[in-house]
């Protein structure tokens, strides 16, 4: 059985006039030690499944196991299983006060999760080494950069060494570098400590580098799932990008008619193809032109980014917001 | 237990907090001081018969602004969670196996500790300005003081993360507490009123814990008003703690 497995799991806000289905019915499960990555459009249903998985909000259908425990039976028994680090920016922030020591967070933290206090100082030591706040413990929170602010919240969902990890927006907001730098430590979560992490985000490059797993979630429901390589290469093929000298026309009839080609279109002198697999197509490709007499003056592949797998499915692009 | 050693943490970390910027606790005492220094030698000129104190215009201000002190130091507590909301802390807490009730009592019982600090800090400026009162008032005195600031802080939280704005929480918040505060006779005595303003005063609770405070400031321990005062102040916790619990309590905050 997977450490997260939901069924059918939906919840409908009920306001006076009209109730609104916000998530519809979630089918999902998540195997021990993976790192799945949850993506969405605004209003899709991302952070209120991610709110239901993590007991801050009560489904109004469906049933689901977290960690071991039954979500809606032992919530209690998810909380003590689970490690949550809020999103940082929106209406709330990522949970952490302006005016605690950075020590002092780690220390409140154990203390919400019940630990003994011998254990609680060795966790705070370690986890002050792994997310690298040497030398701020003695600092304001409010005094932190933002990536040291981050990397604080995170090892706050992290004090009871939970074998599971909900890190919502891990890297919104932050620049580049720190960026680079938290994908480090989040992969390290899972190979030196085997920590399955789901983690939602708007950045497709972090999905990529990062999740073994995508969920894609549209109108309340799962519009797609598997690995970022699978997920593009099924949705929206290779692109192929040439052009050649004069006979633009000719070029195009012919690419039309071989069968690895689905589709053709031509602007501003440029013919661009879609195929199944572009780095099989490539040598064909260039057969069939030169056996024709025709000459390429530039060729170029492009994969779909899984930007265009989003676009594909929801219509809509996950940039915009 | 449990939700006790879950409190006791909260409080440690709320009071820390406060502590961090007592400026706040000292605002806070300010304003029944300047009452106390700038509007309490008035009462002075009243007939002593009105007052119903004994002769001492101090016997019937000071738990006056004890009461005053209760309930602004208590109803807007509730300031403070929206910007824990805001910073994501509820959330964070509400994750954690901690008990979800205790991030409200630990800050209640942060709020009642801080109250009963500047309510003796009150009492001991009163003695300067000649206030005589039993020792044993002065407690019973502030045992109200805790009764309503436990129900009144425990509201305050809870409408503070249901309006989860500090724009709507403090016209909300002045425009229950005002006119409660003017219709408990706090700062010159009821009887000096109209009848109509006697009669509608009867609907604010804080009235019968006053005139209860005043009796017992005047050596009065044993009588009806005593036990009316006992008995809405104790109503008031119970009732207050009950709702304010049941919004931190629910699934869904």
């Amino acid at each position: 059985m997977g450490i997260i497995e939901a069924r059918g799991l939906a919840r409908t806000f009920r306001s006076r006039k009209r109730s609104v289905e916000a998530v519809r019915g979630v089918d999902l499960t998540v195997e021990d030690g993976e790192i799945v990555g949850f993506l969405g459009p605004n209003g899709a249903g991302k952070t209120t499944t991610l709110r239901m998985l993590t007991t801050l909000l009560n489904p109004t259908a469906g049933t689901a196991t977290v960690a071991g425990a039954d979500l809606l039976r032992d919530p209690v028994g998810v909380r003590r299983k689970i490690g949550y680090v809020p999103q940082a920016i929106g209406q709330t922030m990522g949970g952490t006060d302006p005016n605690c020591l950075v020590i002092e967070e780690l220390m409140d933290q154990t203390a919400l999760y019940h630990l003994p206090p011998d254990q609680a100082a060795r966790r705070a030591a370690t986890l002050i080494d792994q997310l690298e706040l040497n030398g701020l413990e003695r600092r304001l929170v409010k005094t932190l950069s933002g990536g040291q602010r981050r990397r604080l919240e995170i090892a706050l969902g992290l004090v009871h060494a939970p074998p599971l990890v909900f890190l919502d927006e891990p890297t919104t907001g932050l620049d580049p570098q720190s960026r680079s730098n938290l994908w480090e430590h989040i992969g390290k979560l899972r190979s030196e400590l085997g920590t399955t992490v789901f983690l939602t985000t708007h950045y497709l490059e972090e999905a990529d580098e990062l999740c073994d797993r995508v969920f894609i979630i549209d109108h309340g429901v799962i519009a797609a799932e598997g690995t970022p390589d699978e997920l593009k290469r099924r949705i929206s093929g290779d692109v192929v990008i040439l052009r050649v000298a004069g006979e633009e026309e000719q070029a195009r009839k012919l690419l039309a008619h071989q069968p690895i080609v689905r589709e053709v279109s031509s602007a501003d002198g440029t013919l661009r193809l879609t195929v199944e697999r572009g780095d099989a197509a490539l040598p064909s490709l260039l057969r069939v032109l030169d056996a024709a007499g025709l000459t390429l003056e530039s060729i170029n592949l492009s994969r779909p980014t899984l930007d265009d797998v989003f676009l594909t499915l929801t219509g809509r692009s996950l940039r915009e917001e | 237990m449990s939700f006790i050693r879950d409190t006791l943490m909260i409080f440690r970390r709320q009071e820390r907090l406060a502590l961090r910027q007592p400026a706040w606790v000292i605002i806070g005492l300010t304003q029944p001081i300047l009452y106390l220094v700038l509007f309490g030698p008035l009462l002075k000129g009243l007939p002593t018969a009105s007052l119903g104190s004994g002769g001492n215009a101090y016997r019937f201000f000071v738990p006056g602004l004890l009461i005053q002190l209760g309930l602004f130091g208590s109803t807007f507590v509730g300031f403070a969670i929206i910007s824990d909301w805001r910073a994501g802390v509820i959330e964070r807490f509400r994750v954690t196996p901690v008990s979800r009730l205790a991030i409200m009592t630990g800050r209640v019982l942060r709020d009642v500790v801080t109250l009963v600090v500047q309510a003796a800090v009150l009492v001991l400026v009163g003695l300067a300005f000649g206030l005589r009162a039993p020792v044993a008032a002065v407690f019973i005195g502030f045992g109200f003081i805790v009764l309503i600031a436990v129900g009144l802080a425990s509201v305050s939280y809870a409408v503070g993360l249901l309006v989860k704005s500090e724009d709507s929480f403090a016209p909300l918040i002045n425009t229950v507490v005002v006119p409660l505060l003017l219709m408990s006779g706090i700062f010159l005595p009821l009887t000096l009123g109209p009848g109509w303003l006697q009669g509608i005063a009867r609907v604010s609770p804080f009235r019968y814990v006053i005139d209860a405070m005043r009796q017992a400031y005047a050596g009065h321990y044993f009588n009806t008003i005593m036990v009316e005062g006992i008995a809405v102040a104790v109503g008031m916790a119970v009732v207050f703690l009950f709702l304010g619990s049941r919004v931190f309590l629910r699934e869904n905050a």
